[in-house]
Formats: structure tokens, C-alpha cells, sequence
């Protein structure tokens, strides 16, 4: 344990571990210091002298080193100045005065100089009303200004720094809090000053512009109001919204979020979401979110969002608007007559209230629910996952984190973060990938295998020198596994080797032990753990019966489901926004956005979190649990369909994951450090405090019933001959999904064009350069992409984004024609 | 009395690696590399009451006796970043002697167990670098440098590194993080160099004419040393006098000689024989000594004395004004200097040497105010003890003590009565949003 060191601040007597700084000493017993660029997450640097105060420590006798006595006491000695309550670190018997004259000045003195050429525009800034200057101004600064106003310094207001952040060079005050979040915490060093002295200004090195995916944070801990993002820049003022806790549902790691909401005119007098803020969660995400769970929102007040049942009677008809009952009554009598043949197809876009119903549905009647997914082996999650109690923060030494298959910074940011910083702590970090990724630069170990070699280097791993040893006898280890290059028979492959590897070693059933998927939806460890299955040939499984589609779209996604879906004999869709799969279904079932309604979803580190309803419904959709009980109830199957937590009761009585969970338990808080919110922002920036629930673990997995087995049968790994092309999927943060696309005027550029990756040698064997335009088919599917050339690739391969446009499953033997002769 | 470290001054090509041999040089580099103990150099240059002559004045023995011996490797780093108004001996010195402070340098690093050492040269020094590049060049060739010195275990090389252009990266901080390729700017201290320097590891950092010194005290021994200057200050210091003399330029005396003795007798006088009315000591960083009385003239230039004056020696740039300155217009050139180098880094310096330019432009062109001269000492005494590193508290030293101890200067620049403010300074840094 760390030694604890008590000092005195203000007359009151502090405990605090060796090596806390004074100002967070201080915050812990409720003594605000204020700063500007010191940030409990970031190292200190006393650059903003706010902070400064008068420090005392006991004067040492300069021959005995002894502490020298006077009355009875240690003799505190001062220094003549003033020092920074952010660089000191607690000493034992250390006497601080934050109140005192002297710092007192000092304090004012700051706050008037990072006045004299701040524009005090807070009538019209964004930050106002939530902005630490503005705060500390009030509570340190002078009444007036003796800066003459003429010479204030006239500097850019909106210098985009890139598509995402504006920067007003005028209220900047230089505390470089951005510069270091993106070069000590996201680990994407972007940002930096330029010139000097008070010239010196903030600019972004990269092209294009403040290329990270962690930019919006920058803005959270902005202490002023000169970095604002795109979307909420001018929107609305903090006192006028509202706040709701709620949970991210773009990825698996479930962030703690908080809606900000208003009355807005432009949208018809509705309430609407206006910015999406970080909500802390130490034990998930800390007090960061990535861009695209902040900006990806819009789409639940898009256009597009579906508002009223519709149905129609044969396919030809254009389907018409109905009411609920006319519309359930219809699905219902189809699925009741489809008996065996009745199949529910639902996402990991649901909540668990939601896939509970739907899975009980298709037990009581009959007929099979399949989890919508392009990965697998989830029952091995749920028998080898991480126990209750596992958190990347208390991952250090000690720990093994292996990473396979998973660009986790495309896939999954925020655990990205979370690894990185874990493996900065010194956790053992393996990376096992067939090409270069982020993660790579954290790494112990990095092991490089060819596609289609994903098991062998998780067999190998335990037999390897060194590395074996670092994940054997690591006191915890966990897995990461995700489905960079695979598709179903090879995530669930290699899901088993993971497990096998787990149990094996002994890592399992214990904190920070177990295996966790990259998955690819907010919630489809919960599917999992309720003993959804993936179907192996989805097109099969649909053709000629009748289908309940919830939360999905095949036919976007892949042409051979679209063909399936025409063969089916009924389609009901139930979804938020209309799709090109409503567009075929005979019913259609409105269904709410998570903005609008309450439920819980399980994240990838099995971890059950409440989210909350922020606004109201949009027109008359429903909750995806209620429609399904609507459904069930008409097929005379009785779901609790009134209550979102008695949903969760039942539930919680039967699945056994989830035993002993209740809406109270998965609402409890826990003291956080460091101290955010509370109306205070100058210390942790307007991040939320979190008021509404950390959520809480499932409990054990149903571990060690079954080995897990590799099945071989179910994989053919393919290995390209000469002039031949190997095309593997992989996952781009920003692809073509419906979230990304409904925000699309924001992300616009940060969304790539249809492209195909490969490596300069392969594009020369085809004949192909970097940026033409060719044409790729595999399996039935063929595209036009743009090649980009990416030398940290194999030969032979040619990496195609999921979600851009070509429907790629799994790994597949592809054609690339080009379109235009090279000269 | 022969020179010690214009040596140059004394011997014909004394840039020349045979001619600097002939005359006794690197004896003593190799006699210590292999016949001494690290820790026996160290005590003899402690013994000699060697200060550094970069400005602070601290003991050189002691800096190197400070080294964490528990964290390896180490450096040594010459600060060759010259940058302050008004001192122009390192440059000297480095074309004049280079393989004296080279062999300086090079017996620091064997003090202190450091294989590697840099020479930071302020980047308008490029010439220089290329001349020490060769000099280092011609010491690896003859044996003087490189892998198992003299067949023992001792190895050393020397590189050079530019500066881009920064004063501020002559504080040992910035120096260090600009020659880590990183922005150059102070670091929070402690912890210091010789824990906490180059790349983390413990490092000494020395100015050049320091390391020029130590050669000959471990030729002739720390009595010989001692015996020179004053108990206070041992030894000799190469002066840069400049501003209003006759014939500025670099005089090396021993500690102790008289203000009156630099600016005469070396100097050739005042111009137009005017009278001395201030002296900054120390370059631009200096407080003001006003010379109302003959006798300051005959101060003893040591760190003691000159501090009785209310001034610091510093780097002994001294610069001597005489009757025919205002003091408000020689404040401008300070502020206008220190606003300019102003590293950005903490906000006192960034915006108060920003605020001052303003004020006293405003003051010197006639457009203040009597409430302008107290706003600008105001301002500055707002800055001082505030900063991160000692720049900010030097763009103060000639505010402060211009206006306290030259009043009438200042009384005589302004209206007494306020002014409507119609003076408005050109906007610095406009951009186009």
C-alpha cells in the first residue's frame, strides 16, 4: 500500500497518499484550490500560476537533519514565494495557506493577467455559465480592468482545428490541458503550441486537422470556452438544458453518458437532444467518450425515424399506416400460422428487457431467435468471461491483457484507452494482429500471423518463449478477441481457443481474469449470456419463413439476405428509423430510440448498466419490449410488457448471469475519484458526476461446464496462391452504419469513401496504383472502391471495411479488375 | 599577469590542436583520466572555489558533487546559448580556445562518470558548430576522444546541438528539453538537473567560460586558483563591457577589479566623456545601479559585493549607461526584449512582459500618465515571484529598478494629469479569422 502522509491545509488536517499533489490533497477534503491547466488526469505543470499558495514544511536542522522544534512543535519554514499547489507534492508535517493575503494575491494577480487579453465575450460563449474562468473570475479576479481595451490582442475567433473543433484563439489562455489529453491520455499527439510568448497559440499537426478520435474531450476540459465542437457551437446555453443519464450504444464498452436536452424551436417545439456529455464511470470509461459516441446521436431526431405502424396485405400494395392493434393482431396471426417456422432475427442494438422478450417469445411458441451478428462464439464469453469485480483500472503489473484480431481503436475506443493505459501502468500487453495497429505501440509483445492463422497463435501463445511465461503466470489475464479478418466460423473459433487458453492457465472466474469480446453492438454480450445463437448460413435460415426483424438490417447490409428476405413468406420489421428492409417488410413496428425510453444493456466487459428516457417518444413508437409483448400478447403468449424493471425481474429470475441484478443494485454510486461535476468545473472540466448508477457486474460465468472445442470443421482457411487476392473484413470506427450516416453533415469527412486497402507489392502485381478506382468481387458481391496503398499489410490481401458499401462476411477469395488502364 | 582563458590572446594559433598540445594541453585530461578518481577532479575544482559564470554563481565542485550516483547514465551539457543583451564572452572564447573548454568539458564528464556530453549552441552559432564539429572531430582522430581512452575503461564523445533561436533555452530546463527535440521550455523544478536532466537522467550543466576555467585549475592545483580574485569569488572572469565606453569588448580581469578600473582603464571611458549615471551588470536581466557617487565606481566586481549595491554580477555583461539615457527609453529595450523571448509557458511572463510593452511604449512616446508609471511598477512587481523559471523575474529587474531608483526620468516622460488614451499601440498577431 502506498504511504499515507498527513499535512495541514488551512488548519485542517489531511491524510493523502505519498505522491498526491497539494491541490488534489485539497479537493479531497473539500478545500478548493482553483486551477486552470492542472487537471486530476493529467501529470502537472504549473504553467497557469493559479494555483499558487504559501507552503510551509518543518525546517531541518542542516547538520543533524533533524526536524527543529520551537514551542513544543516542529518550526515551519515558508519560502519567500509563493508556490504551486499543483507541482508540490504532500509532505508529511507540510502546512499549506490557500487563504491568506499573500495567495490571495498572487491568485488575483493570475486571473487579472489571463484577463488582459481575454475577450470577456461570455454573453455569447458556449462556456458560459459552465466555464471555470468565468467562475474563478467571480470568485479571484479584480472588479476592473486596468488593461486598456485598445489593446487587447485581436486573434482568430473560429480556427477549425479540425472537422470536429473550433478553436477562438482569444479566450484560449494557454494551458495546453488539450495538448497533453491528446498526448498523454489518448495517446494520438495532435495538438501543439506555435510561436511564443503571447503569441504563442494552439495548432493541430496533423493532416487532416486533429485527426483523433478522442477530440470532443479536449472540449469537456477546456477551462474556457476556445475549444467548442461542431454541433453544439451557438446551440444553446447550459442553464437551459436538461440532463439525463444514459448509456453510448454504438460499441461494446458501454460509456456512462449524460443527454443533454432542450426545447428547441426548430424542431417543432419538441424536445430534443443536444449534446451528448461524458458521465463518469471510473470502472468503464473514466470521464472520457470517443467522437463517435458524442456525434453520432443524430440520427434519433432524424427524418427518417419511424413514426406509425404500417402494413400492408401483398407485396405489391405500398405499405399504409394502421394502428398498433391492427398491425400486432397481423404479425401475430402470421407467426401463430408460421408454427416451426416462425424465426425472430434481433440485434445487439436492443436492450436486455428487449432481447428477453424476444428470446422468451420464441421459446414459448415454438419458433427460433437468432442474434443478428457477423461475430460468434459468445457462448464462450458466457461461460470464460470476465468475472464480476473486473475493471482495466486496477489492471497494473501483475496482469496479462491479450488482444487478438481487434484494431481496438477502430473498434472500440475507449477500451483502447483504457489497455493503453493499463499497459503505461505496467500491465503485460500481447497484441496478436496480421497487420499493424495502434495498439501495437504499448505492447510487450506483438505477434504477427497471416491471415487465417488466428487459433494457431492462440495455441502457440502458451508454448512461446517469454510470452508464454508473461501470460501463464501472470497473476490475471484477459482476452480481448474481435473479428479483424474473420467472420463467424472464425470468430467462434477463435473465441474457443481464447476460453481454452483461459481455463487452461487458470484465468477465469476471478476479477480481471476472463475472455471479452470486441463486439460489434452495444449490447450483444446481454444476447449472448440469454443464449441467443448466431445463425451459420442466415440466408437459409429466412428463406420461405416468416420473420421478426428487430433492430437490424440485412438488407442494406448483405445482397444474398435481401434475396432471402423476398423468399420469405412474412417480414415484420421493428426498428427506430425506416431502412431498406422496412422497405420490403409487410409490417412495420416503430420502435423508440434508446434517447427516448429506460432499459438496461450488458456491456463486453458483462457489465449491466441503466439507461435512462431523456426525451419524449417520437410519434407513436414504442419500446422494443413492449411491441414484442404487444406481439406475444396477441399470440395469446403472456410478456410483461408494462414495466421495464419487471421486465428485468423476470429476467434476473431466470437467466442465471443475471441472478440477484435488480434495477436498484445496477443504480447504486460508489465514491469516484477524482472529484468532477458537483457544479465546480474548474478542477475536472463539465464532465457529468454520476449520480444514476455505475451499473454492476453479472455474476459468474457458468464456468467450466464444457470445455470449449475448437471446431475445425466449421473453418477453411484460405491461403491466397500467387495472383491471388485474399479479401478479409475489418472495422472502421466511422463507416457507413445508420448512426454514422444520420450524422453524416457532421462526420462528413472523417467518413471514408468505399475503399479496399493493399499492399504497394499486390497493387503492382494487379496492375492497380493508389487512389483508382477498381472494381472487387468475391462471392457474389461486386463494388467499385478506391485503392489505398498501406505497406504495413500482407501481401496478397486487401483489407475491405465492413459497413462501406460491400457486403463481405467473412474471409473470402476476391477479383480486383481495374477500371482505368494504367499507362 | 598571462591569460587564463583568452589564452588565445597570449599564443598564436592557440586554435590549433598541436599548437594547444605543445602548450600543456590535454595533460591534464589525460593525467586525470588515468592517474585520478572522478571524484578527485571534483574535489580539486570544489577546493579551487570555481563558481559558474553563466550568471547564478554557484559552486562548480558542488553542482557535480549533487549527481545522483544511483541513476545512470549521465550527461554533462555546456550551455553555449549565449543569448543575453550585453554578454559576448562564450563566443570568444569557443573560436578563440576551443580545445581549452573541449578538454573543460571533457574533464567535467569524467567527473562525473558521463560518457556522453553536448555542447548547446544558441542556433546563430551554426558557424560555431561547424568549427566544433571539426575540433571534435580532430580530438577523436588523435586519441583525445572516443571508446577506452588512453587504454583505460573511460570512454567519451562529444556531440553539438543548435538552438533554434530562443533565449529562454538558455535556462538549463528549456536548454535541456530543446535538446530532447522538444519545445524549448523550463521545466518545473525541483526536481533538478543533476537528479532529473537530460532524457531523466542526472545531468550537470555547465557554461562554457565555467568548463574554459577548469583545465588549467587541474594543471596548476585549487591553490594556485584560490589565490586569484577575491575569497569570495576565486579566480578570473572574462567581463563584456559594452554601452556607452569607448571600446567595448571582453576583459579578462580577476574577480575583485574595480568598476572604475574595467570602464577606464580597459574600457577607454565613457563616450563624449560623459558620466556614468547606471550600470547593469549582468546584460538586460540587470537591476539598475545608480551611480549618483564617484566612489560606487570603485566597487569590487565580485557576486558579494556588487549585491551591496542592489544589483547582481551575473554574467558580468556589464553594460555601462551614461547622462545622455533616459531611463523609460532603456526600460523599453528591456521589456520589448523580454516580451519578445518570452517562452509562452506560464501566464505572469506570457501576458505581464505583454502588458509592460504596452505600458511603456505608451510612456516613452509621450502618451502616459503619472497613473502609467505606477501601473507598470505595479504590473511588474505582480509578476515577480510568480513564474515558472527566473525569465520572468529578469523582464522585472530594470522595470522596477528604473522606476524606484531613476524617478525623475519617468516623471519627466509623462503628463501628469490623465490622458484620454489616443496613442493606440499597431495590433500584434491579427489574423483573419
Amino acid at each position: 500500500m502506498t504511504k499515507q502522509v498527513t499535512l495541514t491545509i488551512d488548519g485542517i488536517q489531511v491524510t493523502a497518499p505519498e505522491g498526491t499533489g497539494v491541490a488534489d490533497a485539497a479537493k479531497m477534503v473539500g478545500i478548493d484550490i482553483p486551477v486552470f491547466c492542472h487537471h486530476p488526469k493529467l501529470e502537472p505543470v504549473g504553467m497557469c500560476r493559479m494555483c499558487l499558495v504559501e507552503i510551509g514544511r518543518p525546517m531541518r536542522d542542516r547538520a543533524t537533519g533533524q526536524i527543529v522544534m520551537e514551542n513544543g512543535a516542529p518550526k515551519i519554514q515558508f519560502l519567500p514565494k509563493l508556490e504551486t499547489a499543483c507541482t508540490n507534492k504532500v509532505e508529511e508535517g507540510m502546512v499549506v495557506l490557500t487563504q491568506t493575503d499573500k495567495a490571495k494575491d498572487g491568485q488575483r494577480g493570475t486571473v487579472e493577467f489571463l484577463l488582459t487579453s481575454h475577450p470577456l465575450d461570455c454573453p455569447i460563449c458556449d462556456k458560459g455559465g459552465e466555464c471555470p474562468l468565468q467562475n474563478l473570475t467571480m470568485a479571484h479576479g479584480p472588479g476592473k480592468s486596468r488593461f486598456l481595451f485598445d489593446e487587447k490582442l485581436r486573434l482568430g475567433k473560429r480556427v477549425p482545428l479540425g472537422d470536429l473543433i473550433v478553436l477562438d484563439q482569444e479566450r484560449c489562455i494557454q494551458c495546453a490541458r488539450c495538448i497533453r489529453f491528446q498526448d498523454e491520455i489518448a495517446g494520438d499527439a495532435v495538438l501543439g503550441f506555435d510561436d511564443r510568448s503571447r503569441s504563442t497559440r494552439i495548432i493541430t499537426s496533423s493532416e487532416p486537422g486533429f485527426d483523433s478520435v478522442f477530440s470532443g474531450n479536449t472540449s469537456d476540459i477546456c477551462p474556457v470556452g476556445a475549444l467548442t465542437t461542431r454541433d453544439f457551437r451557438f446551440e444553446a446555453r447550459p442553464w437551459e438544458l436538461g440532463a439525463t443519464a444514459s448509456i453510448c450504444t454504438q460499441c461494446p464498452v458501454g460509456c456512462n453518458i449524460t443527454l443533454n436536452t432542450r426545447r428547441e424551436a426548430r424542431a417543432n417545439g419538441d424536445i430534443v437532444v443536444k449534446r451528448v456529455m461524458p458521465r463518469q464511470n471510473e470502472e468503464v470509461n473514466e470521464i472520457w467518450i470517443c467522437d463517435k459516441g458524442r456525434f453520432a446521436h443524430h440520427y434519433t431526431d432524424s427524418k427518417k425515424r419511424l413514426t406509425r405502424p404500417l402494413a400492408r396485405s401483398s407485396k405489391a400494395e405500398k405499405p399504409v399506416h394502421t394502428s398498433w392493434d391492427e398491425a400486432t393482431k397481423l404479425t401475430a396471426d402470421k407467426f401463430v400460422a408460421a408454427k416451426e417456422n416462425f424465426v425472430i432475427l434481433a440485434s445487439g442494438r436492443l436492450a436486455n428487457e428487449d432481447l428477453f422478450n424476444l428470446k422468451s417469445l420464441a421459446d414459448q411458441s415454438g419458433g427460433q431467435a437468432y442474434l443478428y451478428s457477423r461475430m460468434s462464439g459468445g457462448e464462450f464469453t458466457a461461460q470464460a468471461g470476465v468475472g464480476a469485480g473486473t475493471n482495466f483500472a486496477d489492471m497494473r503489473a501483475g496482469t496479462t491483457i491479450v488482444v487478438v484480431a481487434s484494431d481496438l481503436y477502430q473498434e472500440a475506443p475507449i477500451w483502447y484507452l483504457r489497455v493503453k493505459q493499463a499497459a503505461e501502468r505496467g500491465a503485460t500487453l500481447i497484441v496478436l494482429n496480421a497487420r499493424e495497429t495502434k495498439l501495437d505501440r504499448y505492447a510487450s509483445f506483438v505477434v504477427r500471423y497471416a491471415y487465417g492463422d488466428e487459433v494457431k497463435s492462440v495455441t502457440d501463445l502458451a508454448k512461446t518463449e517469454k510470452i508464454g511465461d508473461a501470460f501463464s503466470k501472470a497473476e490475471n489475464a484477459v482476452i480481448l478477441f474481435g473479428s479483424d479478418g474473420l467472420g463467424l466460423a472464425g470468430t467462434s473459433n477463435l473465441a474457443a481457443a481464447c476460453a481454452k487458453l483461459l481455463q487452461d492457465t487458470g484465468h477465469v472466474g476471478k476479477p480481471n481474469n476472463g475472455l471479452m469480446g470486441v463486439w460489434e453492438r452495444a449490447n450483444d454480450q446481454g444476447a449472448w449470456e440469454m443464449g441467443f445463437q448466431v445463425a451459420e448460413d442466415l440466408a437459409e435460415t429466412l428463406e420461405g419463413k416468416s420473420v421478426y426483424i428487430v433492430g437490424a438490417d440485412p438488407v442494406s447490409d448483405d445482397p444474398k439476405l435481401a434475396e432471402a428476405l423476398q423468399g420469405a413468406a412474412f417480414v415484420a420489421v421493428q426498428d427506430v428509423m425506416e431502412t431498406a428492409t422496412t422497405e420490403i417488410a409487410n409490417v412495420v413496428l416503430p420502435a423508440q430510440a434508446f434517447t427516448e425510453r429506460e432499459g438496461t444493456l450488458t456491456s463486453g466487459e458483462r457489465r449491466v448498466q441503466r439507461f435512462y428516457s431523456a426525451v419524449p417518444a417520437t410519434g407513436e413508437s414504442k419500446a422494443d419490449f413492449v411491441i414484442t409483448s404487444q406481439v406475444a400478447g396477441q399470440m395469446g403468449i403472456a410478456l410483461e410488457g408494462t414495466s421495464v424493471s419487471a421486465v428485468f425481474d423476470r429476467l434476473a429470475g431466470s437467466v442465471r448471469s443475471f441472478e440477484g441484478l435488480t434495477y436498484a443494485k445496477i443504480s447504486a454510486v460508489r465514491p469516484q475519484w477524482p472529484i468532477v461535476g458537483r457544479g465546480d468545473m474548474y478542477y475536472g472540466g463539465t464532465t457529468y458526476e454520476n449520480t444514476m448508477g455505475m451499473g454492476a457486474h453479472l455474476s459468474g460465468a457458468q464456468s467450466g461446464e464444457t470445455a470449449p472445442q475448437v471446431d475445425a470443421s466449421r473453418e477453411t482457411i484460405l491461403r491466397p496462391k500467387e495472383n491471388e487476392l485474399l479479401a478479409v473484413p475489418v472495422t472502421k470506427l466511422y463507416d457507413r452504419g445508420t448512426t454514422v450516416m444520420m450524422s453524416a453533415n457532421l462526420l462528413r469527412e472523417r467518413i471514408d469513401s468505399p475503399s479496399i486497402a493493399l499492399h504497394p507489392d499486390s497493387a503492382k502485381n494487379l496492375g492497380v496504383e493508389d487512389g483508382q478506382l477498381v472494381n472487387i468481387s468475391f462471392d457474389g458481391v461486386s463494388g467499385d472502391v478506391t485503392v489505398k496503398l498501406d505497406d504495413t499489410i500482407s501481401v496478397g490481401v486487401a483489407l475491405v471495411p465492413r459497413e462501406m458499401g460491400l457486403a463481405i462476411r467473412e474471409p473470402v477469395l476476391a477479383e480486383v479488375r481495374s477500371l482505368v488502364k494504367v499507362e | 599577469m598571462s591569460y587564463i582563458v583568452l589564452r588565445h590572446r597570449d599564443i598564436p594559433d592557440f586554435n590549433k590542436l598541436d599548437v594547444y598540445q605543445k602548450n600543456g594541453g590535454f595533460a591534464a585530461f589525460q593525467s586525470a583520466v588515468t592517474k585520478m578518481k572522478p571524484n578527485e577532479v571534483t574535489d580539486v575544482v570544489k577546493n579551487s572555489g570555481l563558481r559558474g559564470r553563466g550568471g547564478a554563481g554557484f559552486p562548480t565542485g558542488m553542482k557535480w558533487a549533487f549527481i545522483d550516483n544511483k541513476n545512470w547514465p549521465h550527461y554533462v551539457v555546456a550551455n553555449a546559448d549565449e543569448s543575453e543583451p550585453g554578454t559576448f564572452k562564450d563566443r570568444e572564447i569557443m573560436e578563440g580556445n576551443p580545445f581549452q573548454f573541449l578538454e573543460g568539458l571533457a574533464l567535467a564528464s569524467y567527473a562525473v562518470g558521463a560518457n556522453v556530453a553536448y555542447v548547446y549552441l544558441r542556433g546563430e552559432f551554426w558557424q560555431l558548430g561547424i568549427l566544433l564539429d571539426e575540433k571534435i572531430a580532430e580530438m577523436e582522430k588523435a586519441g583525445i576522444l572516443g571508446d577506452k581512452l588512453w587504454g583505460t575503461d573511460y570512454s567519451l564523445r562529444i556531440y553539438t546541438h543548435l538552438g533554434a533561436g530562443a533565449y529562454i533555452c538558455g535556462e538549463e530546463t528549456a536548454m535541456l528539453e530543446s535538446l530532447e527535440g522538444k519545445r524549448g521550455q523550463p521545466r518545473v523544478r525541483p526536481p533538478f538537473p543533476p537528479a532529473y536532466g537530460l532524457y531523466g537522467k542526472p545531468t550537470v550543466i555547465n557554461n562554457v567560460e565555467t568548463l574554459t576555467n577548469v583545465p588549467m585549475i587541474l594543471a596548476n592545483g585549487a591553490e594556485w586558483y584560490k589565490a586569484i580574485g577575491t575569497a569570495d569569488s576565486a579566480g578570473v572572469k572574462v567581463f563584456s563591457l559594452s554601452g556607452r565606453v569607448r571600446k567595448p569588448g571582453n576583459y579578462e580581469l580577476p574577480f575583485g577589479t574595480t568598476f572604475r578600473e574595467l570602464i577606464y582603464t580597459h574600457g577607454g571611458g565613457v563616450q563624449d566623456s560623459r558620466a556614468v549615471k547606471a550600470i547593469m551588470p549582468a546584460g538586460a536581466s540587470s537591476s539598475l545601479i545608480v551611480v549618483n557617487d564617484e566612489k560606487i565606481l570603485d566597487t569590487p566586481m565580485d557576486y558579494a559585493t556588487v549585491r551591496t549595491l542592489g544589483g547582481d554580477l551575473g554574467s558580468a555583461s556589464v553594460i555601462i549607461i551614461d547622462d545622455s539615457v533616459s531611463m523609460d527609453w532603456l526600460v523599453n529595450k528591456t521589456v520589448h526584449f523580454f516580451k519578445h523571448e518570452s517562452c509562452g509557458k506560464c501566464t505572469p511572463c506570457r501576458e505581464g512582459t505583454y502588458w509592460m510593452s504596452n505600458i511603456i511604449e505608451r510612456i516613452q512616446h509621450g502618451h502616459g500618465t503619472t497613473g502609467d508609471v505606477d501601473l507598470l511598477l505595479n504590473v511588474a512587481k505582480q509578476i515577480q515571484g510568480k513564474c515558472l523559471c527566473a525569465l520572468g523575474e529578469f523582464s522585472t529587474m530594470a522595470v522596477v529598478t528604473g522606476i524606484e531608483r531613476f524617478p525623475q526620468d519617468f516623471k519627466n516622460a509623462v503628463s501628469p494629469a490623465p490622458l484620454p488614451p489616443v496613442y493606440v499601440k499597431e495590433s500584434e498577431g491579427m489574423e483573419k479569422a
